[in-house]
């Protein structure tokens, strides 16, 4: 990474606007938090700071589902699996970090274990009182379940819709697995309760902005090494994969190297966000691990536009900001939305937002979509009706 | 309102009889008593012990109310004249019941009534005295709860009574359980004849259940080595018996599970298997099957409450036809325009499963909607050790028929030749005549409508709620990966073998971990064989 040449080439115009939109926000957010008096039109309150922290931490988790259905052609519907693992690791963290500061006062367990009766720490609890360890477990647990589980996938060349429901049933049952209380992750309740991270209070607005730029580093970081790996030669062989596995296989590339390598890297990047999630959040729960989360990171991509990286984050953006406003002001709708959405963009904007907007003919060819669909349910009505 | 209580003393009566404007109906002026009843009144728990002994000797009616009472710690003694009664504290007060007739007699502050303590052990003893003493009974209801609660307490105390009992008792039932009972105190009596033990193990053995189990193996550390080997022998024979039904309750437990997800599945091995959609809204339309039923169900509540035991009859076809048609309209509107794109499908399916969810949410209300079972429905019976509820058992053959009906529909009509063609090979089929378009339809709304048929039935057992098919989506999926999409067969395998592994893994890892092994069994499974256990094999399998 420390090449820069590696990086110039890697960064396009596109990517150029995109970082730069990414350094204002994390200079402006902070600014017009901290630096802006509370009375001030131009003050953003504190919740929305953690807010927009949240919706970075879901464009870094799009962007590593872009990475695998965009340019490899792996749908993971258990992406929320590898986000909600990290997000554990950096929670366990953060309630050992508690210490002795928790309802029951408990200088080694958390409150929930003491509530459960448990007299000392299970063992892999230990090691988490450390930083380092807790961000290096965010990235590996999700790493190493992602490359034993791809592993034996991709040996076996279990693909497209079965791979999709196999991811499916994993992300469940480590749902099933974390509500259970023996499991000792918090059961139901899950993780929360968080004072600090590495001293600084994380109620402060401070530690808030902090986290934010740390956030929309982690994405600019994360969305450089995605260009970079997709714009290497083991970039143009994912695409090969993905538009014809079995020909790049005769053509003698081993498939499942570049699908593995790409899947556990993609699950890392997952990870990262579920860490970075967690502190800003303020809970990490088994639903994190709910099929339906891990369908919605694919819709995100899908909105903003399948293999293009930008259009992951510009999706989970779009999806989320109005996710918080419809919930908002009118929550019987939400849903209602949210399923049009995955209608309407599977079947006329198969680019998604970045399809639409890129030249002049995108928008009018999505209109042309939308007419040839009217067109042939006519036809098609008139034909079976007579 | 002193129409009857119980006196003290002969003495006591004649003075109340004297003072009272209503003279007191007398029911035991049983002078035998008196002395009994003052030792009551004490704090030497030995001589109330020997007090109850001696009560429970008397013949006299108001012996087993009093008794009764006494165990519950509810008797009560009126400081003024010495009398006994039941009290229920209301507030400060205490109302005084009559022992016998039950009746209210007045309500007294609490300085005024002394309460007979007692403890745990004279509890017991109360217990199984009043066991034998019910043992006569004319309720045959209160015989044979007498002879369960001597068979429990095994006091050898009560094992005159029970003698007696057993030879004026009439009715085979309570007479077997009287002598089970006697030969669970046998068993345990060191004083008992070596003989009469021996067949008291016999019969203990012939019992069987857990109960005579444990007597059993209590037993079989006795100090007669005769008895110990015959009761360690009998116990072990009992515990594989109960182990053999175990394993049976077990396969049942399984069989019925199997034949939940079976229902499930079914729908979605027509639209996954033989179409090749993967249709996330399948769980929505079991929901709309279910809802198909309730709304059915409120009809006929409303207007014609006499054809509610018929309200599954009606509803079936109903929910056929209208999940049908919603599965028609889905084909139509969204689906046949990615046809060949599977995993943009899956998407566009999940898009129109939230708006059902919330369709349903918005119209009926979040909360979960109350089905009533029929009363063909409620209900079970035993089988030997095995407990079969009706409703278990009537999904099952439901299941089993739907499943039967749907092959019988696939290889034996037309219409089922006709999507068998279409899915081999949608071109040839074309050109031979058939309308593909009308026939994906079809299939899509033949596999929507069999959804809508697992809705009514899941409507009998599981909660009715917007969330309903959500709960079912992964594991139905399963079911068809597991079984090989594109086989119907394949589902039927499938499903009854999940729901059995499933059922025999939760005695030793509990429900959710059962579940999750057997998510893992199944992700495993499919790396061995990804196209499931039945695949289709030839050119139709490939892509």
């Amino acid at each position: 990474m420390a090449d820069t040449s590696l990086i110039r080439r890697a960064v396009t115009a596109r990517s150029q606007l995109f970082l730069i939109l990414l350094v204002l926000a994390a200079i402006l957010v902070p600014v017009l938090n901290l630096a802006v008096p509370a009375g001030s039109f131009f003050h953003l309150p504190s919740y929305a700071v953690s807010l927009f922290g949240k919706y970075l931490c879901y464009a870094l988790l799009a962007l590593s589902v872009d990475l695998i259905w965009g340019y490899c052609g792996i749908l993971s519907l258990g992406h929320g699996a590898f986000f909600a693992l990290g997000g554990y690791a950096m929670g366990m963290h953060l309630m050992r970090e508690i210490g002795s500061r928790g309802v029951y006062g408990d200088p080694l367990l958390p409150d929930f274990m003491v509530f459960l009766n448990w007299q000392e720490l299970p063992w892999f609890w230990h090691g988490f009182g450390s930083f380092p360890f807790a961000v290096l477990m965010a990235l590996l647990v999700p790493g190493v379940l992602a490359f034993i589980f791809g592993w034996f996938a991709f040996r076996s060349r279990v693909t497209g819709v079965y791979l999709s429901i196999i991811t499916q049933a994993m992300t469940y049952a480590l749902m099933l697995a974390f509500f259970r209380n023996e499991m000792g992750f918090g059961g139901n309740n899950g993780l929360t309760d968080f004072k600090d991270v590495l001293g600084f209070n994380l109620q402060s607005d401070a530690t808030r902005a902090g986290l934010f730029v740390v956030t929309a580093a982690a994405l600019a970081g994360g969305y450089l090494l995605c260009r970079w790996v997709v714009g290497s030669k083991a970039g143009k062989v994912l695409v090969a994969v993905r538009d014809a596995e079995s020909r790049t296989r005769f053509l003698g590339y081993k498939v499942e190297h570049y699908k593995l390598f790409v899947f556990t890297l993609s699950a890392m990047l997952a990870g990262i966000a579920g860490a970075l999630y967690t502190p800003q959040v303020g809970i990490i729960n088994p639903s994190e691990f709910s099929p339906a989360n891990s369908i919605e990171i694919v819709v995100w991509v899908a909105v903003g536009g399948r293999g293009t990286l930008v259009g992951a984050v510009i999706g989970a953006l779009i999806v989320n900001g109005a996710k918080t406003l419809f919930t908002g002001w009118f929550p019987e709708i939400w849903l209602f939305a949210l399923g049009a959405l995955f209608v309407v963009v599977t079947l006329f904007m198969p680019q998604g937002v970045l399809g639409l907007a890129r030249g002049q003919g995108g928008l009018a060819e999505g209109a042309k979509r939308a007419l040839a669909f009217l067109e042939q349910a006519g036809i098609k009505r008139k034909g079976t009706g007579s | 309102m002193r129409t009857a209580f119980l006196s003290l003393a002969a003495m006591m009566l004649l003075f109340l009889a004297a003072l009272s404007p209503l003279p007191a109906a007398a029911q035991s002026d049983n002078p035998a008593l008196a002395p009994h009843l003052a030792a009551l009144d004490s704090r030497d728990f030995a001589a109330k012990g020997r007090a109850v002994e001696a009560i429970a000797q008397l013949d006299d009616p108001v012996v087993v109310p009093l008794l009764r009472t006494l165990g519950a710690g509810d008797l009560y003694r009126r400081k003024s004249d010495g009398l006994f009664f039941r009290a229920e504290r209301d507030g400060r007060d205490y109302k005084l019941f009559d022992l016998q007739s039950g009746d209210l007699v007045e309500t007294l502050s609490g300085s005024a009534v002394t309460r007979i303590i007692v403890n745990n052990s004279m509890r017991g003893q109360i217990d199984a005295l009043l066991g034998s003493l019910t043992l006569r009974a004319d309720d045959p209801a209160q015989r044979l709860a007498a002879a369960r609660t001597i068979f429990e307490e095994r006091d050898p105390a009560t094992l005159p009574a029970l003698e007696s009992a057993i030879a004026a008792e009439d009715d085979d039932d309570i007479r077997a359980l009287m002598e089970t009972a006697r030969a669970a105190i046998l068993v345990a009596d060191d004083g008992a004849l070596t003989e009469s033990r021996l067949e008291a193990v016999s019969v203990l053995r012939a019992m069987g259940g857990r109960e005579a189990m444990v007597i059993l193996k209590g037993a079989s550390g006795d100090e007669a080595p005769a008895i110990a080997e015959a009761a360690a022998e009998g116990a072990a024979a009992i515990e594989q018996t109960m182990q053999l039904w175990g394993l049976g309750q077990n396969v049942w437990y399984g069989l019925s599970l199997g034949s939940v997800l079976l229902l499930a599945a079914i729908g979605l091995a027509i639209t996954f298997g033989v179409m090749g959609v993967i249709n996330m809204a399948h769980g929505e339309l079991v929901m709309l099957g279910a809802y198909t039923t309730f709304a059915v169900q409120e009809v006929i509540r409303n207007s014609a409450p006499w054809l509610f035991d018929y309200s599954l009859l009606i509803a079936a076809p109903l929910a056929f036809a209208v999940v049908g048609l919603a599965g028609v309209a889905i084909e139509r509107g969204v689906v046949r325009f990615l046809y060949g794109r599977p995993l943009e499908t899956l998407l566009a399916t999940w898009g129109i499963s939230l708006i059902l969810q919330q369709a349903v949410r918005s119209i009926f209300g979040p909360t979960n909607k109350e089905v009533g079972n029929p009363s063909w429905m409620t209900g079970g019976f035993e089988l030997g050790y095995l407990t079969i509820t009706y409703n278990r058992l009537w999904i099952l053959v439901f299941a089993l028929a739907v499943f039967a009906g749907l092959l019988a529909l696939l290889k034996k009509t037309p219409a089922g030749l006709q999507m068998r063609a279409v899915t081999q090979n949608r071109a040839m089929a074309s050109d031979l005549g058939v309308k593909s378009g009308f026939v994906d339809a079809m299939t899509f709304g033949l596999g929507a409508g069999v959804a809508g048929l697992a809705g009514v039935a899941l409507s009998q057992i599981d909660n009715v709620s917007p969330n309903l098919g959500q709960g079912y989506i992964v594991d139905s999926f399963m079911v068809v990966v597991f079984g090989g999409a594109g086989n119907l067969w394949g589902a039927l395998a499938g499903a009854f073998t999940l729901g059995i592994a499933n059922k025999f893994l939760e005695p030793f890892s509990g429900a959710v971990l059962a579940k999750v092994l057997v998510l893992v069994f199944i992700i495993i499974f499919i790396q061995k064989r990804p196209r499931g256990l039945f695949p289709v094999k030839g050119r139709a399998a490939e892509n």
